[in-house]
Formats: structure tokens, C-alpha cells, sequence
């Protein structure tokens, strides 16, 4: 029988404050550099101007929804384009698989914006009220007017902070200076408004209160990556080999019988998602290297070699306990699984390159008017109609001319224009309704479906599209 | 199956006392949250039924403080975008039709909202592709009119309607039954004279005895050299297209008993508003047919 009085584990873990201590070193420095590099490219990005002629907006990075069109620097994409956004996200999750195998959880370390704007947080929050112990005590001291003072200091800058993250992210979707201007005049669309306010939550929250928890717990991301990591992938481990047994080092022949590990506690008061890399690999760690600043610190002031923490590969790991040599870098580097990934991720930037340097600047589709497939005229000739839609992809008017190419002659006719030439307005689709005729004699006029393509030329330019359609003489 | 409660040891909590082939069940109380949830949308519902349109009565549901009805919103939308176009309306009422094709707006304008009333008004008789079916409901998209192919002239059949005896201004005219006036032999030669004219297979013999008696009794409205009347509706003979058919037997038919299609006035009884009216004219002229 088992003793009732036993209650059942409990399945909720509480949440442990968290207090992460001020570091520096190599990796803090390097990610000094990567914080200021995403920032500065999500807020400067969409003041960039970029002259695309009267007609067409002169922002660089614009996602235009209400006209359907996508502007990156000397790139526009039409809708009927949107296999290159496909395929930059097959790149980017492909490049993710690729960073994951080589280093890791590099991602989550470095740029998750996670990641940058948490850090950001605790960087301000740091500024307000002092490093680790000084907050561990207002944590834990009563309301007094110093503390209202200091938490509302801190609120305040988070929540500017979070308001020109979020004001940032509407300027990607019109033109940046008239919006801004519309946001303080009020004359701004609702949705603008509404995107800051939720965008502006999410990053207070997220950066100022939920921090590691969106890491853990509602991040796919640590559980996937265990699927993406392998014995030779690179990842922040503590070498137990060399730092056990761990001790405070008070005498000299005790510290004989120790490992380098004086247990100073300063890899875990430096982590900011409060776990301690002692224990081994978890999926709580973010792989951001600060422990490895921490430790080297400390090791330096003890003398002792740098690297009880460090950017250790498993396999390396476990050479290293034996005493085996390691494997060199080259190696982890140049194995199936990464050529794999980097000829996968290249492949599909190439067809993406290829693609954009081969795409034509006009397009068009042919609609065969299905209802009815034919009309009889007066003279006894069959006429087939289509609908036309003829696309300027270019920042000026500009004159198209069409033609058919068929084994039979095809008289072709636009619908309201006298002419074979119709002038489409820059950065338009035109919708043109054809004819296409053919004689009662003509062969074309007995054939059920007839192959025959039509072509449309630039005028000016020369450039020419062909496409493919039918025509429907008398039905059998 | 038991049915005797108890607590069970791993969990310390009560099970429902049923047990299914020696499964038992933990009564494991509903989370807070959830039933708070449940009351909530309790308080909902009811606060709902107070505001909206909800308790079924005798004759209609009780009509909600709010005063909301499906019909009120849809009257609303309809008012809303009749809003937006008045400027637009006006300013076609306003265009010469002859010229409206030197406006690719107001064109593009006219011709969206004319197929939109095309399908609702038109599509029944005429097809939504405006083919029309043969035996009397004529294609649209052909270059062969009866009552004339300028926007003018569709304008003013949308208008007034054909033979619609209510509108004074509808255009008339009615082809009388020959076979009241003319023998069967005499019916049969002018079937045959009136093959000739569109080149079809046809008793040439029969044909020519017929000329005279088609000159006699059919030319005054499709003219001596049968190419019709559009002032009189009346069809061009020599051209491929029949409303009724073109096989001797369907001519015959035409012949004896006559043909003459009704179709209503859409200005009658308000059905369609001028603007509306010049937008589906503007519509069928661009459907290839419009002269």
C-alpha cells in the first residue's frame, strides 16, 4: 500500500527571480557589437531612401499592402512573385538548421531579438538600480519612496523603449516621415495605432517581465534544436574533468586535492536565463557565453588557464576526459551534415539570385473568356475573347505591343482601342480584353482547340513575354 | 460495475466510483478558471439576449436595446456605398456615352458596376456570359443588332424595354403570322428564298419562284435586299446569325407563326436608376459586339 499521506509531485515549477550580475570579457564585448548592429538595422532601416523615379515610393525597405507591392533597395516584388519571399524563408530556416548543427543555439544566444531586447532591459535596468546585489536588496526591501522612484524610473525608459520598438515596425509599411507625422497630428490609420500598442506591449512584457520564461516555456525553438545538435556540434559546456571536485580553495593543500572550481557562483550570477552550466547541457541555456567572460575573469585573478567554461564540441568533451587530443576545427566544419545544409541554403539563393536577374520587367496572363468559348459574327467567322493582364513592373509609362503567333491566321483585335498597341501606366496592371477572329474558311475556324501563343513586346525597349493559350473554333 | 467511491492512494483524490473492466476513474474537480469561464459567458448570454435581437414572441423576436437588425446593417452598407457613388453617378450622367471610352476611369467604373448589375438583371434571359440562348434571347456579344449596337442605342433598349406595352416609349413592332395568309407551298418557297440569302444550302428552283413573293410580303421590314431594319427591329437576313434558329424547319416556323421577343423596360417601376442603366449599356458595348 502506498502511504496516503504522500501528496503528488507538484508539476508546476515557481518562478525564481532572476538577478543576472554586470560581465566583461570577450563574448560581452562581442555582443555589445551584435546588439547595436540589429538595433541599429530594425530602426534605421526604414529611414533609408532609395530614388525609384516620381511614380514609386522612395523608401528603401517597404512592404506596401495597400498596393500589393514589396520595395528592397533595387528589388520590387509583385505579388505574383511571392516565391522570393518563399524562398527567402526556406533560407532563412534552412540557414537556422545550418547555424544549429555547426555552433548551436548561436541564434538564441546572440541575435534572437528575444534575446537583444532582453538584454537591453537589464542593461537600462542595470543604469537605474545598480548591479546584482543592489537590486537583490530593493527586491527585497519594503515600498519606500526610493524604491517607487527607482521601479518607476525603470517602467518609464522599458515602456520608451518598447513604444519606438514598436512605432519602428509600422514605418516598414508606409512611407516613413508622413507617417510619423500622421502618428503625432493623430491622422495616422487606426491599424498603425494599433500595431504600436500591441507591439509596444509584447516588448515590455516580454523584455521587462517574462524574459527567460518566453525561452523556456513558449519557445518551439530549445525543443527543436535538440534534434538539430549532434556530438560535434559547438556549445558552452563546463569541464567537469578539470573544475571538479569544486572547492573554495582556503588553504593550499586542500586545494591540491580540488579541481579548478573554487564555486564562486559567478557563471550562475552572470546568466540571465538563472541556470546554472555546472549541470550540463539544458534546454533552459541560450548558449550566450557569459558564463565563459565570468569564469575567465575569475580564472585570471586565480591563475589558472582560461576555458573551465567554454565553447566545447561533446565529442571533444569526451576525448578530452580520456586525455585525447581534439578534433581540429576543420573537421567539425567540414563533415556531411554541414555541406549538406550550406549547399541546400546556397542552392536556393542561387535559384533566388538567378531568378531576379532573369525575371523580365513586364509580364502578362492570358484569361481565355470561357462563357461562351466562341461567338459567331454576321460573316459566319468564329471570334475567340480574352482577358489580358498586362503588368508594367517599372517606374515609367510605357507602350505594349501585342501579337499572335498560330498556324493559321488569327485576326487580333483590342477591345476599345483602334491599334495592336496598348500603354500600360508605370507600376500597373492593366486589365485589356482581346479578340481573336478567324475567317469561316480559315482552317482554325473547324478546329476544336488550336495551340497558338501571344506575345507582348515593349515598345520602346524591345523586351518581349510570350504566353501560351487556345483557340476555340467549332465544337465537333 | 460498482459503484463505490473511494480515494485513490497515488493521487489522494476521489474516484467516481465507476469502474470499467477494472478501470476507475479520479473525480478530479473542475479547474477554477474554467468554471469561472462558464459563468462568465452565462453573464454574457444574458446581458446578449438583453442587448440583441433574441426571445422568440408571437410575431417577431424581442428587438434588443442595442435596436440592431441584419436587414437595418444591410440597409446601412447599401446607403453607404449609394453615397460613395453619387459623385460618380452624377458624373456619368454627366458624360457624352459616344466619348466615354476617352475616360479609362469613369470606363472602368461603368463597366464593373455594369456587370455586377448585368448578372443580377440581365443574366437570366441573356446568360451571365451574355450569349444569350437560341429560340428568342439574343447574343450579346455578336456584331448583329436588332434594335441597333451604340451605346446610345442599347441605352435606350434598357430603358424603354422592346414590345413592353407598359412604357409608352417602348419600341414596337410585330412581324404578322403568314400562315394565316400564305399557302404551305408559298411558306416552303420562301424558306428556300430566304436560305439563299445567307448563302446556305438551299432548292435553288424553289428560291427563285419565291423572290417576287419575298419583295411582296417581307421586304417593306427586312428590306428588298433582306438585310433588315434596325429602326423596326427587324433582322438581318443575310448574315449568319439566327435567334431562332437557321434549319429550314426553325425559318418555317418563324414564317407561319412569326417571332417577336418582349423584353421588359428596366426604367418602368424604377427598377434601375438612369446611371445604372448607362452602366449596363456601357458594359454590354464592351463585351466585343458594340458598334
Amino acid at each position: 500500500m502506498t502511504d496516503t499521506s504522500t501528496p503528488p509531485p507538484r508539476l508546476y515549477a515557481a518562478r525564481e527571480p532572476i538577478f543576472p550580475r554586470r560581465v566583461s570579457g570577450w563574448f560581452r564585448r562581442f555582443k555589445w557589437w551584435i546588439m547595436v548592429l540589429t538595433l541599429g538595422v530594425y530602426y534605421i532601416t526604414p529611414w533609408i531612401r532609395w530614388d525609384r523615379g516620381p511614380e514609386l515610393p522612395n523608401q528603401a525597405v517597404l512592404i506596401d499592402m495597400a498596393n500589393r507591392r514589396f520595395y528592397f533597395f533595387f528589388i520590387e516584388i509583385w505579388p505574383h512573385e511571392f516565391y522570393f519571399v518563399a524562398g527567402l524563408l526556406i533560407m532563412a530556416g534552412l540557414g537556422l538548421f545550418l547555424f544549429t548543427a555547426a555552433l548551436g543555439r548561436v541564434w538564441c544566444g546572440y541575435t534572437c531579438p528575444q534575446t537583444v531586447w532582453t538584454d537591453l532591459f537589464i542593461l537600462v535596468e542595470r543604469w537605474i538600480e545598480g548591479d546584482r546585489n543592489a537590486r537583490v536588496r530593493l527586491w527585497n526591501a519594503p515600498w519606500t519612496a526610493k524604491k517607487v522612484r527607482l521601479r518607476a524610473t525603470k517602467f518609464t525608459v522599458w515602456l520608451l523603449i518598447a513604444l519606438c520598438t514598436g512605432g519602428a515596425w509600422v514605418f516598414y509599411f508606409a512611407d516613413a516621415p508622413t507617417l510619423l507625422r500622421d502618428i503625432f497630428t493623430f491622422q495616422a490609420p487606426l491599424v498603425a495605432y494599433a500595431s504600436i500598442a500591441v507591439l509596444t506591449a509584447t516588448t515590455f512584457t516580454f523584455g521587462g517581465f517574462m524574459r527567460e520564461q518566453v525561452c523556456i516555456y513558449m519557445c518551439p525553438w530549445p525543443r527543436i534544436q535538440a534534434a538539430m545538435m549532434d556530438e560535434q556540434t559547438v556549445t558552452v559546456a563546463y569541464r567537469d574533468w578539470r573544475g571538479e571536485p569544486r572547492g573554495k580553495h582556503r588553504k593550499a593543500e586542500e586545494a591540491a586535492d580540488l579541481g579548478d572550481c573554487i564555486d564562486c557562483n559567478a557563471c550562475v550570477n552572470v546568466c540571465p536565463m538563472g541556470i546554472d552550466i555546472r549541470d550540463g547541457q539544458q534546454l533552459a541555456c541560450i548558449t550566450c557565453a557569459l558564463c565563459i567572460d565570468a569564469c575567465d575573469d575569475v580564472m585570471a585573478r586565480i591563475d589558472k588557464p582560461r576555458g573551465l567554461i567554454d565553447y566545447i564540441t561533446l565529442e571533444d568533451g569526451e576525448s578530452e576526459r580520456a586525455g585525447g587530443p581534439h578534433t581540429p576545427v576543420w573537421r567539425r566544419i567540414l563533415r556531411p551534415r554541414i555541406i549538406l545544409y550550406t549547399v541546400l541554403w546556397s542552392a536556393v539563393g542561387l535559384a533566388l539570385v538567378a531568378a531576379l536577374v532573369m525575371r523580365s520587367d513586364l509580364a502578362f496572363s492570358i484569361e481565355p473568356v470561357r462563357n461562351p468559348i466562341n461567338v459567331v459574327l454576321s460573316d459566319g467567322s468564329i471570334r475567340n475573347a480574352y482577358e489580358l493582364r498586362l503588368r508594367n513592373m517599372t517606374g515609367y509609362d510605357r507602350d505594349f505591343r501585342i501579337s499572335v503567333t498560330a498556324p493559321y491566321p488569327l485576326e487580333l483585335a483590342l477591345e476599345n482601342e483602334d491599334g495592336l498597341t496598348v500603354s500600360v501606366p508605370a507600376d500597373e496592371t492593366l486589365r485589356q480584353r482581346i479578340y481573336l477572329t478567324s475567317a469561316p474558311d480559315s482552317p482554325a475556324s473547324d478546329i476544336p482547340a488550336l495551340d497558338l501563343s501571344l506575345t507582348v513586346e515593349d515598345a520602346g525597349s524591345g523586351t518581349r513575354v510570350s504566353e501560351g493559350t487556345i483557340f476555340n473554333g467549332r465544337q465537333q | 460495475m460498482a459503484s463505490e467511491r473511494e480515494v485513490d492512494q497515488a493521487t489522494n483524490t476521489e474516484t467516481t466510483g465507476h469502474e470499467w473492466d477494472g478501470i476507475r476513474e479520479l473525480d478530479t474537480p473542475m479547474p477554477r478558471w474554467w468554471l469561472w469561464t462558464l459563468y462568465a459567458t452565462i453573464v454574457w448570454a444574458v446581458i446578449y439576449t438583453i442587448l440583441m435581437p433574441a426571445w422568440p414572441m408571437i410575431s417577431s423576436a424581442t428587438p434588443g436595446l442595442l435596436g440592431y437588425s441584419s436587414r437595418g446593417a444591410l440597409a446601412e452598407d447599401v446607403a453607404m456605398a449609394d453615397a460613395v457613388n453619387a459623385p460618380l453617378n452624377t458624373e456619368l450622367m454627366n458624360t457624352d456615352l459616344a466619348s466615354i471610352a476617352d475616360d479609362p476611369d469613369m470606363l472602368r467604373y461603368a463597366t464593373s458596376g455594369g456587370r455586377a448589375i448585368f448578372l443580377a438583371h440581365c443574366s437570366q434571359c441573356h446568360g451571365a456570359g451574355a450569349a444569350g440562348v437560341i429560340g428568342g434571347y439574343p447574343n450579346l456579344l455578336d456584331d448583329d443588332w436588332l434594335w441597333g449596337g451604340t451605346i446610345e442605342d442599347i441605352s435606350q433598349t434598357i430603358t424603354h424595354g422592346i414590345r413592353f406595352e407598359d412604357d409608352e416609349d417602348t419600341r414596337f413592332s410585330q412581324m404578322p403570322a403568314f400562315g394565316e395568309m400564305l399557302t404551305e407551298e408559298e411558306i416552303d418557297g420562301l424558306v428556300q428564298y430566304v436560305l439563299s440569302l445567307s448563302g446556305a444550302e438551299h432548292d435553288a428552283e424553289m428560291a427563285a419562284e419565291s423572290a417576287e413573293a419575298f419583295q411582296d410580303n417581307c421586304s417593306a421590314c427586312h428590306g428588298e435586299d433582306g438585310t433588315g431594319m434596325t429602326e423596326l427591329g427587324a433582322p438581318n437576313l443575310t448574315d449568319s446569325i439566327w435567334l431562332y434558329g437557321g434549319d429550314p424547319e426553325a425559318i418555317h416556323t418563324t414564317i407561319s407563326q412569326a417571332r417577336y421577343g418582349i423584353m421588359p423596360s428596366f426604367s418602368w417601376g424604377d427598377r434601375l436608376s438612369p446611371a445604372d442603366i448607362r452602366k449596363v449599356a456601357i458594359y454590354v458595348h464592351s463585351l466585343g459586339g458594340g458598334q
